[in-house]
C-alpha cells in the first residue's frame, strides 16, 4: 500500500528514474542564473534537466542520507569548499573527459576529476574613492595594519567565501600567522560582520566604512544594476586587486561533480561539458559578471573594464582542505 | 442566572471513575504509535548524544558558546515579555471593551501572524539601516557625513530581533488568550465584581488565572518559534543557539556536536514546559457551567478609548501595516510576478494537507492522554511535540534518515523527494502547534461530560465524535489554520525535501532574498502574506463564533 502511494506520488512529482533522456541536478546556484543555461542545454541535446535548488550543506546532507539510492546525477555548488566536502563524504565519483580537461584550467578542477570549476570568483578589496587612495592599498596582509582601524566592512565568517579566503592565507602563511591576521582584521572592523557582500559595498558607499572585502561579481552587478541607488553607490566605490606584486588575487570557483549514485552518468558528463563550453560560459560571464573558466570565453564588458589582473595560480582544492582550520580560527578570534 | 465555576482539586476522581472499566487501550496504542512515528527524527537527532565529538565541545566552550547561550536567553526573555504584554493586553481590551475600531481590531490583530519573521526583518532593515532612507534623510538634513557623527539605534541587533519577533509572534498569545477569555462564563467575572473586585482585579485574579493554560500555551509556541528561528537572527547578526547549531554542523562540519547542541536545546525547552506544568500545581480549572450570555463590553470613552486604541493598534501597525506597505512599495517599483500562481498553488496544497493531517494526528494523541494520563502517554505526547523547538534544518536532516531507510526497505526512493515526505516533515515540525491547541481545548471540557456520555453507554470513540469534537470544533479549526500558516512560511525542510522542479512561495522568497535581491523577493513574500490572510481571518471568525453565548 505504502509502496503504491509512494509510486503514484513519486511518479507524479519526483522523477521517473528509468527515463534515459534526462539528468537530475542538485544545485546550490541561484535558479535565475542556472535555469537559462539548463534550458539551452535541453534545447540542444533533448536531455531533460530536473532541478532541485537548496543550500549546498543541506543538499550534501540529503545526498549522504540518500546514499546509493539518490536520484541526483550532478551536484552543483557555489564554492570549492563544498565540492571538497562532497568528495570527502564519498558522494562524488571521478569522471574523465578530454573536453573538460581542455576547457577548464588545471588549477580550477580536482586533480582526480571528482569535481570541475565552472566559473571563477575573485575576492578583492573595494574602497571609498573619496577617502582612500589606491596607493595606500597593497595586499590582503596589509588589511591587518592598524591604519585601517574602524574602517573595514566584511561579512560573517559563516560565509564560505571568507572561509576560503582565510584557507588560502593559511596555505601561504601557516595557521598561526593566519590567526594573527584574522585577529587584526577583526580589530580593524568598522562594525560587527553582518549582511552579504553587496551590503558591505553599500556600507562603503554610504560612509560607514572605507574598505570592504567582497567578491567582484557583486560589485559588477551593482555597477550595471537597473536600480539608480545601486548604480550611484557603486560609482562611489573603487575596485582594487590585492597582491599584484606577489602571488595574486585570491580565487574561488563555483563548480560541479558527478554523484557516485548517478544513474544518468553519460548525461551528467554531457551537462558538465556543456556548462564548461562557450555558450554556458558566456551566460555565467554576462549574466553574473563572473570570470569564465574557459580561456576562450570573453568577460562581460563591465568586468573587462576593471582591467587585467594577476590571479593566484595554486589549485583551489587546497581551499577545501584548509576549511575546517579556518572556521576554528574565526571562532577563536571572534570574527562572527 | 449564573452557574458556578469550580477549581476542582484534580480530574483524578473522574479519571478513576473512567478507569473502572479498562479505558481504550486501543486509543493509547494508536497514540503511542503515532507519537513514535513523529518523534523518530527527533530521536535520530538525540541519538548523536553518545557520538564522539573530537574536542569540539571544548572548542565551543572556549570560544562562542557563551555568546550563543546569553543571546538566546535574552532573546527569549525579551520576546516572552513582548508577546505576553502585547498578546494578553490586546486580547483583553478587544474582548472586554468597546472603543473605536475595536471590532475590526478583533480580527486585524491576527494579521501579523501571516508575516514570516525573516521578511519583516528584511523590511525593517531596508528602512532603518545606515544606507536606508531614514538615516540617509537624517544625514542630509543635519549634514552628517558618517556613522561617527551621530547615534542611531542599530536595527541589526539583539534589540531589533526581539522587536521583530515580538511583533509577529504576539498573535499566538493574542489568539489563545482571546479564545480563553471568550470561553469564560461572564458569570464568573460578574461574581467577582459582585464580591467587590475592581475590573482590573477581576482581570488579574479571576480571568487571567482561568486563561493561564491558554496564555502559557501561546507563549510557549512563541518561544519555541523564537528558539528555532534562523532567518531573523542570522539576518540581524545575532548569534543564538540555533545559528550556533548551524555553524557547528555546517561550518565546523561536526553534525554530532551540532545534534548535541540541538539536544541540549530540546532538554531546555522540555524543562521549561515541565516547570510551568508543575507551577500550576495540582489545581485544575474547568468550566463547569454551560450558561453563557453576551459579554457586556465596557464602553471606553475619551482618553481611555484613545489609549486602548493606541495600545491595540500598535502591534498591528508595526507587525503588519508597515512591513506590508514596504513590500507593496517594492513590488510596485519593479513587479516580477511571473510564475507566482504556480508557486502559490504549491504552497497552498502543502499547507492545506499539512494542516488537516496535523489535526488528525493531534486528536488521538490528546484524547489518549486524557483517557490515560500515565507518564508513558504524557511523555510520548511531549516527545512528539519536540520537533517544534528544534531548528528546522537540523530536524529536516533527522527526517531524511528514517525516510531513506524506509525507502531502501521498499527498494527505491518512493518517499524521499515527494509530497508525502514533505507532509511528514511538516507533521514532525508543527505537531506541537495542533497538539497544544487540541490539548488546551480538550482540557477545558470537564471530565463529568465524559462520565455522563459513558454512563449513557457511548463508547470512547463515540464520546469523542459526538461530545468532544463538536465542543472543540473551533479549536480544531484554529489548530489546522495555525499549522497552515506555519507551513506557508516554513523554509528549511521545504527547501531540503521538496521534489525536483518544485518551488513554493517561501523557497522563492528565500532564494531571492539570500541573493541580496530584497526588492525582487517582495512579490513572493507579499504573496505568502496574502495567502495567509484568508486563514487568519477564518481563524478570527471561528474564535469570535466560539463563544456559546455570542450573537452569531
Amino acid at each position: 500500500m505504502m509502496r503504491l502511494v509512494g509510486l503514484v506520488l513519486g511518479g507524479m512529482l519526483a522523477v521517473g528514474a528509468a527515463n534515459a533522456a534526462e539528468v537530475n541536478v542538485y544545485s546550490a546556484r541561484k535558479d535565475h542564473l542556472l535555469k537559462p543555461v539548463l534550458e539551452q542545454f535541453t534545447a540542444q541535446t533533448g536531455i531533460k534537466v530536473n532541478l532541485l535548488s537548496a543550500g549546498e550543506e543541506q543538499l550534501l546532507e540529503r545526498l549522504k542520507s540518500e546514499g546509493a539510492g539518490s536520484p541526483a546525477d550532478l551536484f552543483i555548488t557555489t564554492d570549492v569548499a563544498h565540492l571538497h566536502k562532497a568528495r570527502v563524504a564519498g558522494v562524488l565519483q571521478p569522471t574523465r573527459s578530454a573536453e573538460l580537461d581542455k576547457n577548464i584550467p588545471a588549477r580550477y578542477r580536482d586533480p582526480q576529476g571528482y569535481w570541475y570549476g565552472l566559473s571563477a570568483r575573485a575576492r578583492v578589496v573595494l574602497y571609498a574613492k573619496d577617502r582612500v587612495k589606491p596607493a595606500d592599498l597593497s595586499t590582503y596582509e596589509d588589511l591587518a595594519d592598524p591604519k585601517w582601524k574602524g574602517r573595514i566592512c566584511v561579512r560573517s565568517s559563516s560565509s564560505t567565501y571568507n572561509q576560503s579566503l582565510l584557507a588560502g592565507l593559511i596555505a601561504v602563511m601557516g595557521p598561526d600567522k593566519a590567526e594573527t591576521w584574522a585577529k587584526a582584521v577583526v580589530a580593524n572592523m568598522a562594525r560587527k560582520p553582518q549582511g552579504g557582500d553587496r551590503d558591505q559595498i553599500t556600507a562603503v558607499a554610504a560612509g560607514q566604512c572605507d574598505l570592504a572585502i567582497a567578491n567582484t561579481y557583486y560589485f559588477g552587478g551593482m555597477q550595471v544594476s537597473s536600480k539608480a541607488e545601486e548604480k550611484d553607490a557603486a560609482a562611489k566605490v573603487g575596485l582594487f586587486f590585492p597582491n599584484q606584486g606577489g602571488r595574486g588575487v585570491h580565487m574561488n570557483v563555483a563548480g560541479a561533480g558527478v554523484t557516485s549514485s548517478a544513474k544518468h552518468k553519460t548525461e551528467a558528463v554531457k551537462l558538465l561539458e556543456f556548462l564548461s563550453g562557450p555558450e554556458a560560459q558566456k551566460t555565467f560571464a554576462e549574466g553574473n559578471n563572473e570570470f569564465p573558466v574557459l580561456p576562450a570565453a570573453k568577460a562581460s564588458p563591465i568586468v573587462a573594464a576593471w582591467g587585467g589582473f594577476k590571479a593566484e595560480d595554486i589549485n583551489v582544492a587546497m581551499l577545501g582542505e584548509n576549511n575546517p582550520v579556518a572556521v576554528r580560527i574565526f571562532d577563536r578570534v571572534g570574527w562572527r | 442566572m449564573c452557574g458556578v465555576m469550580s477549581a476542582s482539586p484534580s480530574p483524578r476522581l473522574a479519571a478513576e471513575a473512567l478507569s473502572a472499566r479498562p479505558p481504550g487501550a486501543g486509543w493509547v496504542l494508536l497514540a503511542l504509535a503515532l507519537a513514535v512515528l513523529v518523534a523518530l527524527p527527533v530521536l535520530m537527532v538525540a541519538a548523536n548524544l553518545a557520538a564522539p565529538t573530537e574536542g569540539v565541545w571544548s572548542h565551543l566552550a572556549e570560544t562562542v558558546l557563551g555568546a550563543y547561550v546569553a543571546n538566546s536567553l535574552w532573546l527569549m526573555l525579551g520576546v516572552g515579555l513582548g508577546v505576553t504584554i502585547g498578546g494578553v493586553g490586546t486580547a483583553w481590551l478587544v474582548t472586554m471593551c468597546r472603543f473605536p475600531f475595536s471590532r475590526s481590531l478583533e480580527w486585524a490583530l491576527l494579521l501579523p501572524m501571516a508575516m514570516p519573521a525573516y521578511v519583516v526583518a528584511y523590511t525593517y532593515t531596508g528602512v532603518l539601516d545606515y544606507a536606508g532612507p531614514v538615516q540617509s534623510a537624517l544625514r542630509a538634513l543635519f549634514g552628517w557625513s558618517s556613522a561617527r557623527d551621530y547615534w542611531f539605534p542599530e536595527v541589526r541587533s539583539l534589540g531589533g530581533a526581539i522587536w521583530v519577533m515580538s511583533m509577529v509572534l504576539y498573535p499566538y498569545v493574542y489568539m489563545m488568550a482571546r479564545a480563553a477569555f471568550l470561553e469564560q462564563s461572564v458569570c464568573v467575572l460578574e461574581a467577582a465584581r459582585t464580591l467587590g473586585r475592581s475590573p482590573w482585579r477581576a482581570f488579574t485574579q479571576v480571568a487571567l488565572p482561568l486563561a493561564r493554560p491558554a496564555v502559557v500555551a501561546g507563549v510557549a509556541l512563541a518561544l519555541m518559534e523564537t528558539l528555532n528561528d534562523f532567518g531573523t537572527v542570522h539576518y540581524f547578526a545575532v548569534d543564538t543557539f540555533t545559528t550556533g547549531i548551524y555553524r557547528t554542523w555546517l561550518g565546523l562540519g561536526q553534525p554530532a556536536a551540532a545534534a548535541q547542541l540541538g539536544a541540549v536545546l530540546m532538554l531546555f525547552v522540555l524543562s521549561l514546559v515541565l516547570a510551568e506544568r508543575m507551577s500550576r500545581g495540582a489545581g485544575r480549572f474547568h468550566h463547569t457551567t454551560g450558561r453563557y450570555r453576551r459579554l457586556p463590553q465596557l464602553e471606553l470613552k475619551g482618553g481611555k478609548a484613545a489609549a486602548a486604541l493606541a495600545f491595540s493598534a500598535m502591534p498591528l501597525a508595526l507587525g503588519f501595516l508597515l512591513p506590508g506597505s514596504m513590500l507593496a512599495a517594492w513590488v510596485i517599483q519593479d513587479a516580477a510576478l511571473s510564475g507566482l500562481g504556480e508557486l502559490a498553488g504549491n504552497s497552498l496544497i502543502l499547507a492545506g494537507v499539512a494542516g488537516a493531517t496535523a489535526v488528525a494526528v493531534a486528536l488521538p494523541l490528546a484524547y489518549a492522554q486524557r483517557l490515560r494520563p500515565s507518564p508513558l502517554v504524557k511523555g510520548c505526547v511531549r516527545l512528539a511535540s519536540l520537533g517544534y523547538a528544534v531548528p528546522g534544518s537540523v530536524i529536516a536532516v533527522g527526517i531524511m534518515v528514517p525516510l531513506t531507510a524506509l525507502d531502501r526497505l521498499m527498494g527505491g526512493l518512493f518517499l524521499t523527494g515527494t509530497v508525502v515526505a514533505l507532509t511528514y516533515a511538516y507533521l514532525v515540525r508543527f505537531l506541537a502547534v495542533s497538539v497544544n491547541a487540541v490539548e488546551s481545548s480538550l482540557g477545558k471540557i470537564t471530565p463529568s461530560m465524559e462520565a455522563a456520555a459513558r454512563t449513557l453507554g457511548a463508547g470512547l470513540g463515540k464520546t469523542l465524535r459526538r461530545v468532544h469534537i463538536p465542543m472543540m470544533r473551533t479549536s480544531l479549526l484554529s489548530a489546522a489554520l495555525l499549522v497552515f500558516v506555519d507551513v506557508m512560511k516554513e523554509l528549511p525542510a521545504t527547501l531540503l525535501m521538496r521534489p525536483f522542479n518544485f518551488d513554493t512561495l517561501a523557497t522563492r522568497t528565500f532564494t531571492l532574498a539570500s541573493d541580496e535581491r530584497l526588492a525582487d523577493a517582495a512579490a513572493p513574500a507579499l504573496a505568502i502574506v496574502l495567502a495567509g490572510l484568508l486563514p487568519v481571518m477564518l481563524l478570527s471568525r471561528a474564535i469570535a463564533r466560539s463563544r456559546p453565548g455570542g450573537e452569531e
